[in-house]
């Protein structure tokens, strides 16, 4: 392909801490990404994939190595072109919704664009071009208390497209969400990457990452599986059989809690994060469900 | 980014808490509204006491005798050789003195010369009421317009009753109050230490100037005083009064040189003493001042206590809201952004405490305080209002800056 790719990393390397503390979150990752692709990051607790995602949307700066977007090398930049990478390039949507309290959904859509220095009545329609995209339209001013998991996670997705980022990064972005709700999300995601956006996911579910074009696994901090799903150009995998769509909404509660059982089992002693779902989410999930 | 949207976000960043940004307005509040009320207290005592010093006659110099001073008398062949020793014998001022002023050539600046004597407390009578005037003065006409002691009913009395010696008065006002109550007091014989004065004129109202009762007095033409009360001796005082406010200093060193030289004195040690009512009135205007400095010292900690209030509800506000920071960091909001919108926080926040105390302080200038009417001092105002966004820009700041340098995940990883 001769236009460069989105995403270019060369031998990245972050530790933390110093002397016998020191931790190496990441030894040396190289990794391309190329327009259009969906790519899920995947690996257990403690094998870096949130950290290279910290990096890839430039909130965090790796300790050697190179990181270009769209060709142009983000360890130059300064502190305000970094910011106007951030605010134009990256679109991110964190695996605790992080909206901003106390402000409508409208208001948290819009936050990007007022950043980006968009005036007010553009700013406005596009953020309920946004927000529609991921069917809110009727829940713009509610405040983040005022909705389910589910739908914050949806106005985060909202507020991460708002800009037309050239690439989203979505790290562990149903992590918090019941089995109804995952699906809305995955189900935008898919929509982006058919129109042709990139996305970069982080997950330690395999069937959220069966919906990507390629995964990558990582353990103890470098890439040990590069495994190609779908053609990059082509649709994501999951809509190319699309008849298995329903069935496999009508067995998602027996496979959650497979996937669960497996995953504590691929993760071994050293898996610390709950997979199964908590009290808390099943409670998101009613709240859910009362909302709808 | 437009300074609009920086400062919608900080008017929202305020109003979530209102509580705690008013109370931090509060603080501010109280201290601007201090600088400016105290100062104007200070600067309403300072033209207080201006006015009661002009009060007792403009452009006046008033020489009074001195005992310890004194001239080459008699005994200065006494062995005590020089002018250092003690003063054995002063001369008194005489009525001698006082012509010897009027002198059109060696004294230019002097407008008029008035030889005061005072009677000590003579009783006064008029039919069953009897009064003690505490000041009884014998002088000559020129002595009511020099100390301001105008006439408000009948007339002064004139040099021809100085001439003749007629024993006539004007009564202040509280003479006439104690002796005539309501009755009209003109054309009256009134009885000073039995002798009979007719009554020709009553003062103006001159209100009371601290201790003493201005009002409690009574003007008579000087041989009639001496005839009847203190008798020919030395004046108590002579007042002279200068050409202009510009000529006292002229007509003190002229009133200087006459007297040392009548009075033989060569060194600087006189056997009489000038109060001059200009130095006197720049001697407490400075002393005014450095009171109104003072109490404007005593209100700006107070204005500074205010700012460190700032300080402290913007870094609590920071740490609070690092998540939020964070949030903001990582959708692209750049570095000044975050700084203005924390900056503007606090600059708001001492601007509208320093706006409503200046209000407060317009409302409060307007009462009496302490008997004194405050005057407000326009650059007092500025001032205040100056330093406290001052204020919240200088202790905003490192808050501010704080917020601004948070790396994106250091802020997001916040709890």
């Amino acid at each position: 392909m001769s236009a460069p790719p989105v995403l270019r990393v060369r031998g990245l390397v972050k530790e933390y801490g110093e002397g016998d503390a020191r931790v190496r979150a990441l030894r040396g990752v190289d990794l391309d990404i190329e327009r259009g692709d969906y790519v899920a990051i995947m690996g257990a607790s403690g094998s870096g994939k949130s950290t290279l995602m910290n990096i890839l949307g430039c909130l965090d700066v790796p300790s050697s190595g190179t990181y270009e977007i769209d060709g142009s090398d983000v360890g130059r930049l300064d502190e305000r072109r970094l910011a106007i990478l951030r605010n134009r390039r990256v679109g991110f949507v964190f695996q605790s919704f992080n909206l901003i309290p106390r402000m409508s959904a409208l208001a948290n859509v819009e936050l990007p664009l007022v950043y980006g220095g968009i005036g007010q009545a553009e700013r406005r329609a596009r953020a309920l071009a946004a927000l529609e995209q991921v069917g809110l339209t009727d829940r713009v001013h509610h405040e983040p208390n005022q909705l389910s998991g589910g739908q914050q996670q949806r106005v985060a997705v909202a507020r991460a497209l708002v800009t037309a980022p050239a690439l989203l990064l979505a790290d562990e972005p149903t992590g918090n969400l019941d089995t109804a709700s995952t699906e809305d999300v995955l189900e935008i995601l898919d929509r982006l990457s058919v129109s042709g956006r990139t996305i970069v996911l982080i997950t330690h579910e395999n069937d959220v990452a069966a919906r990507a074009k390629r995964v990558i696994r990582l353990v103890d901090g470098a890439v040990v599986e590069d495994r190609r799903q779908a053609p990059v150009d082509g649709p994501p995998p999951r809509l190319s059989g699309h008849d298995r769509a329903d069935q496999d909404r009508a067995d998602q509660d027996r496979a959650d809690q497979d996937r669960a059982d497996q995953d504590r089992a691929d993760q071994g002693p050293a898996g610390q994060e709950p997979a199964e779902p908590g009290p808390a989410n099943r409670d998101s999930a009613e709240d859910g469900a009362a909302a709808r | 980014m437009n300074q609009f949207e920086i400062l919608r976000f900080a008017l929202r960043g305020l109003l979530a808490n209102k509580m705690r940004s008013s109370l931090t307005t509060l603080g501010i509040l109280i201290g601007v509204a201090a600088v400016i009320m105290l100062v104007a207290v200070g600067e309403g005592s300072s033209q207080s006491i201006q006015k009661n010093i002009q009060r007792l006659g403009a452009n006046t110099l008033t020489i009074s005798p001195q005992f310890s001073g004194g001239g080459g008398g008699g005994l200065r062949g006494g062995g005590r050789g020089g002018n250092t020793g003690p003063r054995t014998q002063a001369r008194q001022l005489s009525l001698a003195d006082a012509k010897a002023l009027t002198d059109r050539t060696l004294a230019p600046s002097v407008r008029s010369v008035s030889p005061v004597v005072t009677a000590s407390s003579p009783a006064t009578t008029y039919g069953a009421a009897s009064h003690t005037i505490s000041q009884f003065v014998g002088t000559y006409p020129s002595y009511f317009e020099a100390v301001n002691k105008p006439v408000a009913e009948g007339t002064y009395f004139f040099n021809d009753d100085v001439l003749a010696a007629r024993k006539v008065v004007v009564l202040g006002r509280t003479v006439v109050e104690e002796l005539f109550g309501s009755v009209d007091p003109i054309g009256k014989q009134v009885s000073v230490s039995g002798v009979p004065f007719t009554v020709v004129g009553v003062l103006k109202e001159a209100g009371s100037s601290g201790m003493q009762d201005a009002d409690d007095v009574a003007i008579a033409p000087l041989p009639a005083v001496q005839q009847s009360l203190s008798g020919f001796g030395s004046l108590n005082s002579i007042v002279v009064q200068a050409t202009g406010a510009e000529a006292t200093t002229a007509a003190q060193s002229e009133v200087t040189a006459i007297l040392n030289q009548r009075h033989g004195i060569t060194n600087d040690n006189p056997d009489y003493r000038i109060l001059n009512q200009a130095t006197l009135q720049e001697t407490v205007s400075q002393a005014t001042g450095t009171f109104t400095v003072l109490l404007g010292a005593v209100a700006a900690i107070s204005l500074l206590v205010g700012g460190i209030g700032i300080t402290n509800i913007m870094l609590v506000t920071v740490t609070e809201r690092t998540r939020e920071i964070g949030i903001r960091k990582a959708i692209g909001a750049p570095r000044s952004a975050i700084l203005g919108q924390f900056l503007l926080e606090a600059t708001l926040l001492s601007l509208v405490g320093g706006l409503s105390g200046v209000l407060v302080a317009f409302i409060g200038t307007r009462f009496t305080v302490a008997g004194i009417e405050p005057v407000l001092v326009p650059s007092s105002v500025a001032l205040a209002l100056g330093v406290s966004v001052g204020i919240g820009l200088f202790f905003g700041s490192y808050p501010a800056n704080r917020a601004a340098k948070l790396r994106p995940i250091q802020a997001l990883r916040h709890e």
